[in-house]
C-alpha cells in the first residue's frame, strides 16, 4: 500500500496546528477499526491490510502530533528540503563554540564555564525560534501561501541546527 | 448464490486460543471463560509449572516432574532456559560457568546445548515446556489446543521474540501474538475499569526486569514508553547468596563445590527457600546436607538487603528513564502495579514506592497476573472480548549501518507498532548487482555498539551505472515487535526479492526440521497431522469470508470480482476433504488472492466508519 497523505488519513485538513486532544480520538477511534487485533479471525488477505493500514495510522499519529514532525511532513510535501547548512548568523558563535570543545576534549577544563554559558545562550536561542515558529504557524494555517513556508523552512533549520548544538554541548559536558 | 457457504462443516465451535506466559523460572496457562480469566493447573493440580527440562534416555520430564533431576542428573537438566533465547555464545560467556549443562560447538548465532549425546537449541527446550502446558490446557478444556498467544518481556529483542515464535512452531502452536509482559498484567488487572489515568507496570521476573507506563482511555491501553534489562532478576539474587554459600564451604569444609552440578542444585534450592522466607520473616537458617556433611548459615533480612541492594538499585535508572521517555514527572502516575515474583521482596516494594511515591497494586498473585493477562489478549484475538485494545510500542530503535560503521535511526524506540519506515537505495559502482542492508537494534550511535539483527541482501540488482537502481526498501515492525522488509523497485513498480540472513536464531528450514523431529511429531503421521492443520487454515478463511460477505464492503465489488472468489471458493471447497495438505494449501492461497481487493475495500470502509460524525 502506498502511503496516503496523513493529513487526510485522519480525515483532517492540512494545517500546521492541531488540535491535539481530538486527533488523539481520531487515533483511538482509527485503531479500534484498523488495529490487528480486531482482525485476528480474518483471511490472510484482511490480516495484512489491517497491519499494513495501522502501521501508516501510527507512523501518520507519531508525525502529526508532534508540531516540528508535522511541519517537516508538510514542507517536505510542498518540495521544501531540509538544508544542514549553519545560519549565516550564528557562524560566528559556532566558531568560538567549537574552540572552545576542542579544549576541553584536549583536558582543559577552563572552558567548562564557557560551555556552559554557550549552552544556555543556544537554549534560549530554541525558546526564541520555537515562539516565532508558532506565530509563522498561525500565520500559515489563516493563510496557506506557499511562500510562507520559505520562511518556516528557515526557521525550522535553525532549529535543528540549534538543538543540535545543544546536544553536542551537552554530550561533552555530561558525556 | 451464497448457498455454497451454507455447508455443514460440522459442530465446531470455534477453538479456544489460551494464553501463555513461558517465564524464566515457572510458566502459566490460563483460558477466558464466561467469569473472566482462570489459570489453568497441571496433573499435580500445581498452577506453575517449573520452566525445567530434563532430557533422558525415554521421554524428556517437563516442569514439576523434572525438579528432582536438577539434583540428580544436573548436566541433563536446563532451568532458565529463557535468558539464553535468541542469544550467542559470546552473550552468555559470563554466566555459562554457572550453568551445569555445557554448550555445543557452533554456538555462535544460536546456543546449542549439550545434553548426553545430543544437542538443542533454546527454542526446542522452550518447545517441550510449551507443549506441556498445551497438555495441560487440553486435558482441562476436554479439546484440541492450536492456538496460543505467547507473553515476552517489552525489553525482547527482534531475536528472542523471533525465537519465542519458533519455539511456538516446534510445539504444535499457532502463536496469533506475542504480547509484553507488562502490558499484558496491565489487562490482567482491570484498571479500564476503575478509571482512565496513568499506571506504570514494574516487572521483575525471575531473568528479565521490565518496567512499561500506559496510558488508559476508555477501554485502549496505550504504552507510551517502556524500558528493561533483559539480564536482570531473581536469578541475580539467588546468584549472589549461592557465592556467598560456596566460598562458606570451601573454608569450613575445603572443598570447592562450583563444580559439582548435583551440590549447586541443591544449594541453589536452599538459598532460593531462604530468598523466600526472608520476605515474611526477619532471619532465615540457610542450611545444606551433602554427603553426610552439614552447612548452617543464619542470614537477617538487613544482611540479605545489604547484599542485593545494587541488583535492586540497577531496576532503578530503566524506571527514571522510562517516565523521562513517556514525557511525564513521577508524580502523573496514578497507580503502579507489581508483577514478577522477586517484586514479593520488601526491599523491592521499598524502592518502588520511594521512587512513584505511590503504594502499588499488589491485590493479584505477581506469578499468575501475566498468564491472565495473556489470556484477556487471547480474548480479544478471538473476538470475545471486545472493549479493550492494546497499542504496544518496540522497546529498542531500529537502524541500518551506513558508512564509518554509523547507525542512522529509521523507527525510535517507544514508536507505536506496527509501525514502518521507507529508505530508498542505491548502487556505488557501476554494474553492481546486490546491495546488502544491514539491521540493528539499540540506541547507540555505532554499529559494533547495537545488537545486529540481520543483513538483508537485495539480489539481482539490474545492472545500471552507479547511482541509477533505486531500490525501495520497506520495514515493518508488526504487532509482535517483529521485523520483515519488502523492497521494490520504483523504476519498474515490480517487487524485488529480499534473502534475509539472520544474525542470531534458526532459518525457517531449521525450525521445519526441527518439527519435524519433535517428540510429538514422532508419535504420530506427520502428513496427517499436516492434512489436519491445512484444513484447520481453510476452516479458518472460509469462515472470515462468510463474515466479509456480509460486509458492506461486498457490495462494492464488481461482479467479475466476485465471480473469481465464488470460482475459488468452490475449488477450495472441493479439494477440502481431500488428504493432500500442499493441493489443500494451494487452494487458499488462491481464495486469498482473490480477496486482496475485497480485504483493501474493507479497510478503506473502516477508516470512513471511524472518521464519521467527525468534523473535516
Amino acid at each position: 500500500m502506498d502511503a496516503p497523505d496523513y493529513f487526510q488519513f485522519f480525515g483532517l485538513e492540512a494545517r500546521l496546528s492541531i488540535d491535539l486532544p481530538d486527533l488523539e480520538n481520531r487515533f483511538y477511534r482509527l485503531s479500534r477499526q484498523l488495529h490487528p487485533d480486531r482482525h485476528a479471525q480474518a483471511a490472510p488477505s484482511e490480516r495484512e491490510r489491517s497491519l499494513e493500514a495501522s502501521a501508516i495510522l501510527n507512523d501518520a499519529y507519531r508525525t502529526l502530533r508532534d508540531p516540528v514532525a508535522r511541519a517537516e511532513y508538510l514542507l517536505k510535501q510542498q518540495g521544501f528540503e531540509q538544508s544542514k547548512q549553519a545560519p549565516a548568523e550564528l557562524l560566528d558563535e559556532v566558531f568560538d563554540l567549537n574552540l572552545a570543545l576542542e579544549e576541553l576534549r584536549g583536558g582543559d577544563v577552563s572552558v567548562r564555564s564557557r560551555l556552559e554559558a554557550a549552552r544556555e545562550r543556544f537554549l534560549a536561542l530554541l525558546q526564541e525560534t520555537d515562539a516565532g515558529l508558532e506565530g509563522l504557524f498561525g500565520a500559515y494555517d489563516r493563510s496557506p501561501a506557499p511562500a510562507a513556508l520559505g520562511e518556516i523552512r528557515a526557521a525550522l533549520n535553525r532549529r535543528k541546527y540549534i538543538s543540535n548544538l545543544v546536544q553536542q554541548v551537552e554530550s561533552e559536558l555530561n558525556p | 448464490m451464497s448457498s455454497v457457504l451454507q455447508i455443514d462443516f460440522g459442530d465446531r465451535t470455534p477453538e479456544p486460543v489460551v494464553g501463555i506466559d513461558l517465564g524464566t523460572t515457572n510458566s502459566l496457562v490460563a483460558f477466558m471463560d464466561l467469569t473472566g480469566p482462570k489459570v489453568i493447573p497441571g496433573e499435580d493440580g500445581d498452577h506453575l509449572v517449573l520452566s525445567v527440562v530434563h532430557i533422558g534416555e525415554g521421554a524428556p520430564l517437563v516442569g514439576n516432574a523434572a525438579r528432582q533431576m536438577l539434583i540428580d542428573d544436573p548436566e541433563r537438566t536446563v532451568y532458565s532456559v529463557k535468558r539464553l533465547m535468541g542469544r550467542g555464545l559470546a552473550d552468555v560467556a559470563q554466566e555459562a560457568g554457572l550453568f551445569p549443562f555445557r554448550f555445543a560447538e557452533g554456538s555462535e548465532s544460536v546456543l546449542r546445548l549439550r545434553l548426553g549425546d545430543r544437542t538443542f537449541t533454546p527454542p526446542e527446550i522452550s518447545a517441550l515446556i510449551l507443549l506441556q502446558l498445551k497438555r495441560n490446557a487440553e486435558a482441562c478444556l476436554g479439546r484440541p489446543v492450536t492456538r496460543a498467544v505467547v507473553t515476552v518481556p517489552a525489553y525482547f529483542n527482534d531475536a528472542q521474540r523471533q525465537a519465542t515464535k519458533d519455539a511456538g512452531r516446534i510445539a504444535g502452536l499457532d502463536v496469533l501474538r506475542l504480547v509484553n509482559e507488562p502490558t499484558a498484567a496491565s489487562l490482567a488487572y482491570g484498571l479500564d475499569k476503575r478509571q482512565d489515568g496513568i499506571i506504570a507496570v514494574y516487572d521483575l521476573g525471575g531473568g528479565t526486569f521490565d518496567i512499561s507506563i500506559l496510558k488508559i482511555r476508555e477501554g485502549i491501553f496505550e504504552v507510551l514508553a517502556t524500558n528493561g534489562d533483559t539480564h536482570l532478576g531473581g536469578d541475580d539474587i539467588d546468584n549472589r547468596l549461592l557465592r556467598i554459600a560456596l566460598e562458606d564451604i570451601q573454608s569450613e569444609w575445603g572443598q570447592d563445590l562450583s563444580h559439582n552440578g548435583s551440590a549447586v542444585q541443591l544449594l541453589r534450592r536452599a538459598v532460593i527457600e531462604t530468598k523466600e522466607q526472608l520476605s515474611f520473616v526477619p532471619r532465615v537458617t540457610m542450611h545444606l546436607e551433602y554427603q553426610g556433611r552439614s552447612y548452617q548459615r543464619e542470614i537477617a533480612r538487613e544482611q540479605f538487603e545489604a547484599l542485593v541492594r545494587d541488583i535492586v538499585d540497577r531496576t532503578l535508572t530503566p524506571c527514571r528513564n522510562c517516565i523521562q521517555d513517556a514525557g511525564l514527572t513521577a508524580e502523573q502516575i496514578d497507580e503502579v502495579v507489581l508483577v514478577g515474583g522477586s517484586t514479593r521482596i520488601p526491599l523491592v516494594r521499598q524502592a518502588v514506592e520511594i521512587l512513584f511515591r505511590a503504594r502499588p497494586h499488589t491485590e493479584l498473585n505477581p506469578e499468575e497476573v501475566v498468564a491472565m493477562g495473556a489470556a484477556v489478549q487471547a480474548g480479544i484475538l478471538a473476538g470475545e472480548v471486545q472493549d479493550k485494545l492494546l497499542l504496544d510500542v518496540t522497546p529498542l530503535s531500529l537502524g541500518i549501518e551506513n558508512m564509518g560503521g554509523v547507525v542512522s535511526k529509521i523507527i525510535h524506540r517507544n514508536s507505536t507498532i506496527p509501525a514502518s519506515a521507507t529508505e530508498v537505495f542505491t548502487t556505488a559502482v557501476d554494474g553492481q548487482r546486490n546491495v546488502l542492508i544491514h539491521v540493528v537494534q539499540g540506541e547507540r550511535e555505532l554499529v559494533k555498539d547495537c545488537r545486529s539483527l540481520a543483513r538483508f541482501d537485495l539480489k539481482d540488482i539490474e545492472p545500471l551505472p552507479a547511482g541509477a537502481p533505486r531500490i525501495e526498501v520497506r520495514f515493518l515492525i508488526d504487532a509482535n515487535g517483529i521485523l520483515s522488509v519488502t523492497a521494490r523497485d520504483q523504476r519498474t513498480g515490480k517487487e524485488h526479492s529480499v534473502e534475509v540472513k539472520p544474525s542470531y536464531g534458526l532459518t525457517d528450514e531449521q525450525v521445519e526440521a526441527m518439527i519435524r523431529d519433535s517428540f510429538e511429531r514422532a508419535e504420530e503421521d506427520f502428513a496427517a497431522r499436516q492434512t489436519r492443520e491445512a484444513r484447520l487454515e481453510a476452516d479458518t478463511i472460509l469462515a472470515a469470508l462468510e463474515k466479509a460477505r456480509a460486509h458492506a464492503a461486498w457490495l462494492e465489488m464488481a461482479e467479475p470480482e466476485k465471480a473469481a472468489i465464488e470460482q475459488a471458493l468452490n475449488e477450495l471447497l472441493t479439494v477440502y476433504c481431500s488428504d493432500d495438505h500442499v493441493l489443500i494449501r494451494a487452494h487458499i492461497e488462491k481464495l486469498n488472492q482473490a480477496t486482496l481487493r475485497l480485504a483493501e475495500v474493507m479497510m478503506n470502509t473502516a477508516v470512513r466508519t471511524a472518521l464519521k460524525g467527525t468534523k473535516v
